[in-house]
C-alpha cells in the first residue's frame, strides 16, 4: 500500500499537475477572498450568488475564514477532476496494466492510490486556506473591520473544525470523481458528466423541485463544507453523502477488481 | 521445472467470441520462445490472462509453477511488455521508470542501469511524448526488465524499430535468454522469430497450430531448388527433368522453382547438361518461417 501510495505521488508531483493545480488554488481562493472584502459595500453583493456579506458578519470569529468557505465549493470541483483524470488517464493511457502486473492485488492499488489522491486534495485545501486567511488578514484593516474576534480560541475551533468539513467535502467530491473514472474509463467523459451533473442540473433540480436538494448527491457534498443550513442539518448531508459515496464506491470498486484490463 | 509457462485448455470468450479457443501449450526454461500468428488470433488476449490481466472463461495456466489466479505469487519474478509500451506521456523516461521501480519495490540504481542498458540514458530526462517509436519500445523492455525476471513477456517488442534497433533487440533477448531468462515473445514479423526463437507456439482464430523446436518447423518444409537457364525455351526442359524425376515444379519469373531435396542439384545439372542446358543458376532454398506459417495456418501471402 504504501509503495503503490509513494508510485501515485511520482505521477501527482509533475509540475504540470502539482504547481498548476495548487498554483491555481491558491490564485482562486485569494481572489475570491480578496472580492470579499474589496466589495464590501457594493450593491451588488460581496458573497456567492450577489449575496451581501455586512462588516459586522466579517468581524465575526468566522469572519477569518468566510473567504475560505466560499471557496470550498470550487475546491470540490477541482478534487473531483483531478480524482477522476487520474483514475481515467490510467486507462486512456493504457499505464494501468503496467500498474497491476508490479502490483497484481487490485484492491491494494485502487487504495494506495485513493490515499494519494487524498493526500493531493489535502494540500489543495491547506493551500487555499492559507491564500485565503492570509489576504483576509491582509485587507481587513484596509476596510475597518475589526478584527478582534479572529483571534479568539472560539474562531481557531470554528476554523479547525471549518478546514474539516471542507476537506471530507473535498474528498467526497474527489471519491465520485475517482468513481466516475473507474466506470467510464475516459476523463474528458468522467469530468464533464460530473460536473455537468452537479454544477449545472443539480442546480436546476434544486430551484425548480421543492426540496429535492435534500436528495441531490452534489448539494449534500456541498453542504458538509458550509457545515449547516437552515434547512438541511449537518449531519443529514453527512450521512446522506456517506450512502451515496458507499454505492458509487461500491459500484467502481466491483468494477476495478472485477473487471477485464483489455486496454 | 521443465516448462515455465505452461497453459490448458487456456479459453476466453467475449459474449459468442471465442478469442481464445482451449490453447494448451508449454514454454521451456531458458529459451527464447515464438508467439506466432495473424492479427486476431488471440495472442494479447492469451498473454493478457497469463499476466492476470484478464480473467479465463476456462482452463488454467502456471507461470513458474503457480496458477494465474495468484498472480501475486508469479508477478515479482515476470517482467512484460503487452500490446506496445505505455507510458504516462508528460513524465520523463526515468520518471515513468522510477513510477513502476516504486511500485515494484525495486531500487532507483537499477533504473539507471536499465536506461544505459537500452541506450535511453542521454534522453531519461526528456518527456516521454518526445519519444520516437523507436526509442518508446526500448523503454517499455526497460521497463520489462525491472524486476530481474525469470521469465520476460513481450508483445510485438521490435514493433517500430528500425534495423539497427531490430538487431538491438534480438541481441539482448539472446543475451538475457543466455543469462538464463526464459523469454516468451509474440511478433508478426516472422523473420525475426525465425532468427531469434528456439520454439514456436503458432496460433490462429485462437487455437495453437504448432507448437515446438523452430528448426523442427522450418525442417518438416522441403527444400526448393531455384534454377535458370542461358535460353528461354530451357524451362520447359529443366521442367521435364523435374518431373521426370518425380518433383513437381513451377515457373516464377525466369526461374524454374522445383520442389527437391538437396541432393536432387547433382542429378539435374547432369541431366541438364546430357540435354545441352547450360544452368546460369542452380540455388538451394530453405522455406522461410512465413512460408511455413502460411503452410500451416493455410494463409496466403
Amino acid at each position: 500500500m504504501i509503495r503503490v501510495f509513494r508510485s501515485e505521488w511520482r505521477k501527482l508531483r509533475r509540475p504540470t499537475l502539482f504547481a498548476g493545480t495548487l498554483g491555481i488554488v491558491f490564485g482562486l481562493s485569494v481572489l475570491i477572498t480578496a472580492l470579499l472584502f474589496i466589495l464590501l459595500d457594493s450593491d451588488g453583493g460581496n458573497g456567492p450568488r450577489g449575496r451581501i456579506i455586512t462588516r459586522e458578519t466579517l468581524a465575526l470569529p468566522s469572519g477569518l475564514y468566510l473567504g475560505f468557505t466560499n471557496f470550498a465549493g470550487l475546491l470540490g470541483t477541482i478534487a473531483l477532476s483531478v480524482f477522476a483524470a487520474q483514475t481515467a488517464l490510467e486507462y486512456t493511457n493504457g499505464t494501468l496494466r503496467n500498474l497491476l502486473v508490479r502490483q497484481p492485488k487490485r484492491l491494494v492499488l485502487l487504495a494506495g492510490k485513493y490515499l494519494a489522491m487524498c493526500s493531493f486534495a489535502l494540500l489543495t485545501v491547506i493551500i487555499s486556506a492559507i491564500g485565503s486567511i492570509g489576504i483576509s488578514l491582509l485587507l481587513a484593516p484596509t476596510k475597518d473591520i475589526n478584527t478582534d474576534a479572529w483571534f479568539s480560541s472560539e474562531s481557531f475551533e470554528l476554523l479547525y473544525s471549518n478546514l474539516g468539513n471542507v476537506y471530507l467535502s473535498a474528498i467526497a467530491y474527489g471519491t465520485v470523481g475517482m468513481a466516475v473514472g473507474i466506470i467510464l474509463r475516459s476523463p474528458i467523459s468522467s469530468i464533464s458528466i460530473s460536473l455537468a451533473w452537479i454544477l449545472i442540473l443539480e442546480g436546476i433540480l434544486s430551484f425548480t423541485v421543492d426540496g429535492l436538494d435534500k436528495w441531490l448527491p452534489g448539494q449534500l457534498m456541498s453542504l458538509i463544507a458550509e457545515s449547516s443550513n437552515g434547512d438541511i442539518s449537518y449531519t443529514y448531508a453527512l450521512v446522506g453523502t456517506a450512502i451515496y459515496l458507499t454505492i458509487f464506491g461500491g459500484i467502481a470498486t466491483t468494477l476495478f477488481v472485477k473487471r477485464d484490463v483489455s486496454n | 521445472m521443465s516448462a515455465v509457462i505452461s497453459a490448458e485448455n487456456l479459453t476466453k470468450k467475449y459474449g459468442d467470441l471465442l478469442a481464445v479457443d482451449h490453447v494448451t501449450f508449454d514454454i521451456p526454461v531458458g529459451a527464447i520462445t515464438g508467439f506466432v500468428g495473424p492479427n486476431g488470433a488471440g495472442k494479447t488476449t492469451t498473454i493478457r490472462m497469463l499476466l492476470g490481466l484478464v480473467k479465463p472463461s476456462a482452463g488454467n495456466a502456471r507461470i513458474l509453477e503457480h496458477p494465474i489466479s495468484e498472480p501475486e505469487m508469479y508477478l515479482p519474478f515476470v517482467g512484460a511488455m503487452i500490446e506496445g509500451p505505455a507510458f504516462y506521456p508528460a513524465l520523463s523516461g526515468r520518471e515513468n521508470l522510477r513510477v513502476l521501480a516504486r511500485l515494484g519495490d525495486f531500487p532507483y540504481k537499477k533504473v539507471e542501469e536499465l536506461l544505459e542498458l537500452v541506450g535511453l540514458a542521454d534522453r531519461a530526462t526528456s518527456k516521454f511524448k518526445t519519444y520516437s517509436l523507436g526509442m518508446k519500445q526500448r523503454l517499455g523492455i526497460a521497463a520489462a526488465l525491472l524486476p530481474n525476471p525469470k521469465v520476460l513477456i513481450l508483445d510485438e517488442p521490435v514493433n517500430g524499430l528500425d534495423p539497427a534497433g531490430i538487431h538491438e533487440v534480438r541481441n539482448l533477448l539472446r543475451v538475457l535468454a543466455d543469462s538464463g531468462i526464459s523469454i516468451f515473445v509474440s511478433s508478426h514479423i516472422l523473420s525475426e522469430l525465425e532468427v531469434i526463437a528456439d520454439h514456436l507456439v503458432v496460433v490462429d482464430h485462437g487455437k495453437v497450430l504448432y507448437q515446438g523446436a523452430t528448426k523442427d518447423l522450418l525442417a518438416a518444409h522441403k527444400p526448393r531448388l531455384a534454377v535458370k537457364g542461358s535460353l528461354v525455351s530451357d524451362q520447359e526442359i529443366l521442367r521435364e527433368i523435374a518431373t521426370s524425376a518425380g518433383y513437381p515444379s513451377e515457373l516464377s519469373g525466369d526461374q524454374v522453382i522445383i520442389m527437391a531435396p538437396e541432393n536432387f542439384a547433382g542429378e539435374l545439372n547432369k541431366a541438364a547438361f546430357a540435354k545441352g542446358v547450360v544452368l546460369t543458376l542452380l540455388q538451394i532454398t530453405r522455406p522461410t518461417l512465413e512460408e511455413s506459417f502460411f503452410e500451416i495456418t493455410g494463409g496466403e501471402k
